[in-house]
């Protein structure tokens, strides 16, 4: 481990492996401290969405157009390493209403420069031949890709370690070195390092970093669960959601809320999700929700009826209640750099927030404006408590 | 009640004893292996007691049940099951996750 | 501990001597009578029954999962104690896979062939069969749980049948007060290089065809790897006309030497072993200590296999040359370990054995740490038969206590003594018979890990040493093995050995393994209506 370096990374998720992979690619020296293993948390309980049709016009749309330029640009040659794959998103509604929504949508998407094929009820079998019959519309997003998250968090790590960068697991950030105001550096439970700047990116507890310098990063967590079939020949082709999914990824009830979302992996195994429920960080497996999650995707594939579950799992969502992620330096804790709080985009827009906060890391300005992801757009006051 | 059981096996004629499983039934007529894997690996009885899932065979259509546990039933249709095409195997993607 | 009992009429008053009386007959106007000693020939009424509970009887005193050895015992004495109980069990016929037999209604003329305590299991199964007439145990067969939760201080096991070619007979959710969890466990096994043949199966599997079917798995077979249970299969297999090459064990058995206390502690024990010792002599079976079984050959089944001799350490012995064989069937076993996913699903805690299992823990009463939940058996350590047996009677016993019925306290500590000394004998049984220290020497990079996943042991490896992953549970998100069907039940022990680097395995390196919210497979359909109707 080194005991300094221009900047150290808490957390070995996706986010601050590809802040890792960026800062150092930039000519900064780099050291990732992590309480636990590789992708150990919310990167390793996720379904690895590349999405850009589940986002209205806005800042998190632009960061995830941003982030899908960086997937498709100059990390297109390391597709295969992650099993990056460009599979679309087919968006359906039940009901006539579900399909104005829709197309309502779509024109809005289209105009924020969103990639959006209208199809009507009697083309939907072209593209899902076992959906369920009499759905009223479906929207096609081809720009909708999905990556192998874990693999994305490994070897953009490898990645930077080879390039000179330090990764330390079973590392846990005990405290924050102080210079007055100033964040210094970090104490660990192996020793202190001294950094220019120390980044907070641990995901769903990144409100725990933010307590270490005593300022409040409303970052909770939103527990999803996800079914995992048994291997099945080709039966959904793309990423397959209810339109009322949009919905509920915005909104901010506490209660359990479940929209279905399919999609098949090359082993085989067909993702059956979500849900959504604020629960704290209890990892009780919910019946109630996994019988949900089961009964609404039978609406979508009814001749799943008869396969086999083999496992669910479940993972915290990093969430902030303004669901947008905190990207960017720490105008109260000078030297500390939050990326944290992508909710349940995390993976998507890792690969971007790392690229923007290289550049402003090196003193660059940002491709895109990060004023929309300011840590302290949620108050400035300093608080003691750690948020729950 | 000790008359051998019929069935078939890909249509043809697989005899078992009252009490046998499926497994079994396959066992005694020198049948090894009813399975292919993704990598085009054959697969019969392995663990024998419902664990490994290796021994999967089609029983009156319905695929994937464990030929080791299924008891002998006089007109049984079995069926080996075909590899499971795989995506282009050049591009596996296998990211369904566990916690 | 103590649950305040809820009035229940059936069950004896707790101020008077546990009401055994009660139970020598059934009661009147019952359509079962006592039992008979089961004789060949005879269907018997008790499986009849045992097949036929259809509806659950609201919230049962007790669920005992499994009909094994300790499943039976917990049921029978809980329930002879008044409790009313409800018994689980994916066989067709109770006995577990220690007494699997053949199937009672087709009149198989010797049941009790091949098997070890079959008295002690005719014994249970009679009066296991008196309390399902008498109504104090209902017997829900060829179910697996496959979610276990608690609400409202009750625990609810949703079923499923454990195959799906028929739909899962109601009930599909059994309700208890307290739990015992007999799940039994399966053999333990390391991968070789021509492992994923067929033709090669555990010996365990070996040892069903047989016991259960009748079936011979091969005609020319080779059994090994390391433990006393492979001298009964190598026995079975050659009294059943096959022809035995070889009992490969790897370690060496003067190892018992190491440890007398044990090895004295439960003498019955070593006269089994000269019993089959014997045997094996009889039916000309050569028996090799530290020799391994370390390639398998064959295209598209087994035909071949070589066995090596190995230094004190586990590896291949230079000076000796490997010996290769033809046969048709290998039957390999490293032991057993334990069923572990209903442990993980309550939450109780567990600890690595001896033998370097994943092992639930329980008190000297056969308590786990999560109230209202015992375990017994091979769940709670694996150690044959007779300790499996004792502790789920102990099991038994103290839930009567816990639930207010008295019980002497003589009794108990009768059944802890016996606990106390197979558990002793087990640990040196353990002890004699490690997993060799370099058996992964024995393996190739192309070797098969997983068999599910098909992962093989250099693909764990490259994510280990270059990808980082730190522990079995990464290597496992990066390269999949035990992410198939079986969920890590055949390949997590050696993922778990292959990520540790030759480290003693620890809790952190195999419960991360053994965690399988859905106990059991069950269909979406069956997920999506559950506990409609049914609470």
């Amino acid at each position: 481990m080194r005991r300094s370096a221009d900047v150290v990374v808490i957390g070995a998720g996706a986010v601050g492996a590809a802040v890792a992979w960026f800062a150092t690619r930039a000519g900064l020296t780099v050291q990732v401290l992590e309480r636990g293993q590789i992708a150990g948390g919310t990167s390793s309980a996720c379904e690895g969405n590349l999405l850009v049709s589940d986002k209205e016009a806005g800042p998190e749309l632009d960061l995830a157009l941003y982030s899908h330029d960086v997937w498709t640009g100059e990390l297109d040659e390391y597709a295969g390493l992650w099993e990056f794959e460009r599979k679309g998103g087919l968006v359906v509604a039940a009901s006539s209403t579900g399909a104005e929504g829709l197309r309502a949508l779509a024109v809005r998407q289209r105009a924020a420069g969103i990639e959006v094929t209208d199809v009507p009820a009697d083309r939907i079998a072209d593209y899902e031949p076992y959906l369920t019959d009499g759905l009223a519309a479906a929207a096609h997003y081809p720009q909708d890709c999905q990556a192998q998250p874990m693999l994305v968090t490994a070897h953009l790590l490898r990645m930077a370690r080879e390039a000179g960068a330090g990764v330390s697991t079973g590392t846990t950030v005990t405290g924050l070195l102080r210079d007055g105001d100033r964040v210094v550096g970090v104490r660990t439970d192996r020793g202190d390092l001294t950094a220019g700047a120390v980044v907070n990116a641990a995901g769903t507890w990144a409100g725990e970093v933010a307590a270490l310098a005593g300022v409040r990063v409303p970052v909770m967590p939103r527990r999803g669960f996800v079914l995992v079939t048994e291997p099945l020949p080709p039966t959904v082709f793309h990423k397959v959601y209810a339109g009322e999914y949009v919905a509920s990824t915005q909104s901010s009830e506490e209660g359990l809320q479940t929209s279905t979302v399919i999609e098949s992996t090359a082993a085989g195994t067909i993702l059956v999700g979500s849900s959504r429920e604020r629960v704290g960080f209890d990892r009780t497996v919910s019946l109630p929700a996994l019988r949900e999650i089961a009964a609404k995707a039978l609406t979508l594939y009814p001749s799943l009826k008869d396969t086999s579950v083999m496992r669910s799992y479940l993972g915290f969502r990093p969430y902030c209640p303004d669901h947008l992620p905190v990207i960017g330096h720490d105008p109260r804790a000078p030297g500390l750099w939050h990326a944290a709080g992508h909710e349940g985009a995390g993976i998507g827009l890792s690969v971007g927030t790392g690229k923007l906060l290289a550049q402003a890391l090196s003193g660059v300005a940002p491709d895109l404006e990060l004023t929309p992801f300011a840590p302290e757009r949620f108050g400035d006051q300093v608080l003691r408590e750690t948020p729950a | 009640m000790n008359d051998p059981i019929a069935m078939t096996l890909d249509g043809r004629t697989l005899t078992a004893r009252p009490g046998q499983s499926v497994g079994a039934a396959l066992t005694d007529a020198g049948v090894r292996s009813w399975r292919t894997t993704r990598g085009g690996q054959p697969r019969g009885l392995f663990c024998g007691i419902g664990v490994c899932f290796d021994c999967l065979i089609t029983v009156d259509g319905r695929p994937g049940q464990r030929a080791c546990l299924v008891p002998a039933r006089a007109g049984l249709v079995l069926e080996t099951a075909p590899a499971s095409p795989s995506p282009d195997p050049g591009h596996q993607r296998r990211d369904d996750r566990d916690d | 501990m103590t649950e305040p009992r809820p009035t229940d009429p059936a069950r004896p008053d707790p101020g008077a001597p546990a009401a055994l009386s009660q139970l020598d007959g059934p009661p009147a106007g019952r359509r079962h009578s006592a039992l008979p000693a089961h004789r060949s020939g005879e269907a018997r009424e008790v499986d009849d029954r045992w097949l036929r509970a259809e509806r659950s009887g609201g919230v049962y005193d007790v669920a005992v999962v499994g009909a094994g050895p300790a499943g039976l015992s917990a049921a029978v004495t809980a329930a002879e104690q008044g409790l009313r109980v409800a018994l689980v069990d994916a066989g067709a016929q109770p006995g577990g896979q220690f007494w699997r037999h053949p199937d009672e209604g087709a009149a198989w003329p010797d049941e009790g062939r091949g098997q070890h305590g079959w008295r002690r299991f005719t014994r249970l199964r009679d009066r296991l069969g008196r309390l399902i007439g008498g109504g104090r145990v209902e017997a829900f067969a060829e179910r697996q749980v496959w979610f276990v939760e608690e609400r409202a201080a009750v625990w609810h096991l949703h079923l499923t049948t454990t195959h799906a070619a028929v739909e899962t007979p109601a009930p599909r959710l059994v309700r208890a007060t307290s739990l015992v969890l007999c799940p039994g466990g399966y053999d333990r096994q390391l991968p070789v290089p021509g492992w994923d043949l067929p033709g090669v199966m555990t010996a365990g599997g070996v040892q069903a065809l047989l016991k259960a079917h009748r079936s011979v798995a091969g005609r020319r077979a080779v059994v090994a790897g390391t433990g006393p249970f492979l001298l009964p299969v190598a026995e079975g297999l050659a009294a059943a006309g096959a022809e035995v090459l070889a009992v490969c064990e790897a370690n060496s058995v003067t190892g018992w030497g190491r440890s007398p206390l044990g090895a004295v502690s439960v003498p019955g024990k070593g006269l089994e072993a000269l019993e089959y010792a014997g045997a094996l002599l009889r039916h000309r079976v050569p028996f090799r200590q530290r020799t391994a079984l370390t390639r398998v050959h064959g295209e598209g089944s087994v035909t071949g296999a070589t066995l090596s001799r190995l230094d004190r350490t586990g590896r291949v012995r230079p000076d000796v040359p490997p010996q290769r064989v033809e046969v048709d069937l290998v039957a390999f076993g490293w032991g057993f370990t334990p069923s572990l996913e209903l442990v993980s699903a309550v939450g109780a805690t567990t600890r690595v054995d001896v033998d370097e299992s994943l092992v639930a823990w329980v008190d000297p009463n056969q308590r786990t740490d999560v109230p209202r939940v015992y375990a017994a058996g091979e769940v709670t350590g694996v150690g044959g038969a007779v300790l499996a047996a004792g502790e789920g009677e102990l099991a038994g016993l103290t839930l009567a206590l816990d639930h207010g019925v008295p019980v002497a306290g003589s009794r108990i500590e009768a059944l802890q003594r016996g606990v106390r000394r197979h558990r002793r004998f087990a640990a040196a049984m353990h002890r004699a018979h490690p997993v060799p220290q370099r058996w992964a020497e024995w393996l190739t990079d192309e070797t098969m890990l997983c068999r599910c996943e098909e992962v093989t042991v250099g693909a764990v490896a490259e994510v280990r040493d270059v990808l980082g992953a730190g522990d079995a549970r990464t290597a496992k998100m990066l390269a999949r093995p035990g992410m198939g069907r079986c969920q890590g039940r055949v390949c997590g022990f050696a993922t778990a050995k292959l990520t540790a680097c030759g480290r003693s395995l620890e809790t952190t390196d195999l419960a991360p393994l053994a965690k399988r919210p859905f106990t059991a497979p069950v269909s979406l359909g069956e997920l999506a209506t559950t506990g409609e109707g049914e609470d």
